[in-house]
């Protein structure tokens, strides 16, 4: 390991061969699948693909960004991430609603939530000319909604599952004269709390067990420990609020929609995934 | 007192049909399964979607908020569900001493952890559950599957007893052709979706 404890920080770019050398891991683990037929080389390799396109190519478009640092252009960037983070909620759903709603609900439910925590740090905290600034809009607005569609999709999951598993005591529960609100009261609380644990599990662990990435990345390119560590902080805090108020958003919109006008459980509404 | 009332009612494939069930009548059911006896007491709680209508006393089913028309047209599942831990936390106003004693359940019942009650414990306890609700009408669907003889009889004089003294109206599903000739005043087998009547008993009905 190189010693990197002196006064100046050094960026050390990283060369086509060392990257190449870090994916002989990746080879190395799908020749390991291949002979324990675990059957997931494939997907591994794909991802592994998908991971270096994705990156280069965000790569490329950051840098376009913030060299045109125009409103317009960073709005256009934030609206196709969300519709991305929309489309992986509903692919992660076991059971997904019918519609519009299955892209719908996790899409508008980020939307309130991860848009309005990045602006709000972004006016309020970081105070950055202009506001938009894509530095900062973009990595913040990233990582908030790349940890909310995980709690949302969690949160969905489970609140899909509850309804179907428990399928018997909800109307058992409506049979009583409960109302929809009242009778999906456990299974809601249950959804929630399952998508807002990861990230307070992270935030427990941040620094003893684990050392955020994000943190991790900017000590790598530079950054004073310290500067970097205050930038995690904020980042868990957003990534933490930005989680939380959207699984609620999430998980109540999605059990309204599981009963109709006349409070009757409506699993119609759901379809299995395909794949 | 009320009166359960169909018209062209209608769902999935059973119906369309009318039934009149009066106040402090029983119906009885019976018809092969699969043939729809359950869907239909489930849409006339209005727990699936339907057409045609349903009526307690010339009041609508779709003019009722739909929990109110649930408590007072009270569907009693075949199988019973428990969702806290104790007995006692699903009964939100208790439960009548003198009912326990009489489905032969001692008064510590409610205290009972769900999850070890055995099947004709819980089942017997969710019919107390219904009626504590004091519904007007009542949807059996087949409240004595799981007990034994004496307690099916027990169940059946408590049920009486019930319909007798509040007027309520029963619809009653049952296998067993003896209890419906005990219970009811009507039978209808179900067959293809429509109802045929099938016997008409003595058992006299409520005091008008």
């Amino acid at each position: 390991m190189h010693d990197h404890s002196g006064a100046s920080p050094i960026l050390i770019t990283l060369s086509v061969f060392d990257l190449a050398l870090a994916a002989v891991l990746i080879l190395a683990l799908a020749v390991l699948s291949l002979r324990l037929q675990l059957g997931i080389e494939r997907r591994l390799l794909v991802s592994a693909m998908r991971t270096t396109m994705q990156l280069l190519l965000i790569g490329l478009v950051l840098k376009l960004l913030f060299d045109n640092a125009h409103f317009l252009w960073v709005a256009i960037m934030a609206a196709i991430m969300i519709t991305a983070a929309g489309h992986e909620v509903m692919a992660r759903q076991k059971r997904r609603f019918a519609g519009g709603w299955g892209f719908g609900l996790g899409t508008l439910s980020m939307f309130v939530s991860s848009f309005t925590v990045t602006v709000l740090a972004l006016v309020l905290v970081i105070g950055s000319t202009p506001w938009y600034a894509p530095q900062y809009a973009i990595p913040l607005l990233g990582m908030v909604l790349g940890n909310t569609m995980n709690g949302i999709a969690l949160g969905l999951d489970r609140l899909t599952q509850e309804a179907s598993t428990r399928r018997a005591v909800l109307e058992t529960r409506l049979a009583l004269g409960q109302d929809w609100n009242e009778a999906i009261a456990d299974s809601r609380r249950e959804a929630i709390r399952v998508g807002m644990i990861p990230i307070i599990n992270a935030m427990a662990a941040a620094g003893i067990v684990s050392l955020p990435g994000m943190m991790t990345g900017q000590i790598l390119a530079g950054t004073p420990p310290v500067d970097a560590v205050k930038y995690q902080i904020l980042v868990m805090f957003l990534i933490a609020g930005g989680t939380g108020f959207g699984t609620v958003v999430a998980v109540s919109l999605g059990a309204r929609r599981l009963f109709d006008e006349r409070q009757r459980l409506r699993l119609d509404r759901l379809r299995a995934a395909t794949d | 007192m009320a009166t359960l009332a169909l018209h062209q009612f209608q769902a999935l494939h059973v119906g369309p049909l009318d039934l009149t069930v009066g106040a402090g009548e029983c119906v009885c059911i019976r018809g092969a399964s699969g043939s729809g006896k359950s869907l239909l007491l489930r849409a006339i709680a209005d727990l699936d979607p339907h057409q045609g209508e349903a009526w307690l006393d010339g009041r609508r089913c779709s003019a009722m908020p739909a929990p109110s028309w649930r408590r007072q047209v009270a569907l009693l599942a075949a199988e019973a569900q428990w969702w806290s831990d104790t007995i006692g936390a699903h009964f939100s106003t208790g439960c009548k001493p003198v009912w326990l004693d009489r489905l032969g359940l001692p008064p510590t019942a409610l205290d009972w952890e769900a999850a070890r009650c055995s099947t004709g414990e819980r089942q017997r306890l969710a019919l107390l559950r219904t009626l504590m609700q004091g519904p007007a009408a009542l949807l059996l669907d087949e409240p004595t599957g799981n007990l034994d003889e004496d307690s099916t009889a027990r169940v059946e004089s408590l049920l009486d007893d019930y319909r007798r003294s509040t007027g309520a109206a029963l619809l009653w599903i049952s296998h067993d052709p003896r209890q419906a000739s005990r219970v009811a005043q009507r039978c209808f087998l179900l067959v293809d979706g429509r109802l045929t009547a099938e016997c008409t008993t003595t058992a006299e009905p409520a005091r008008s």
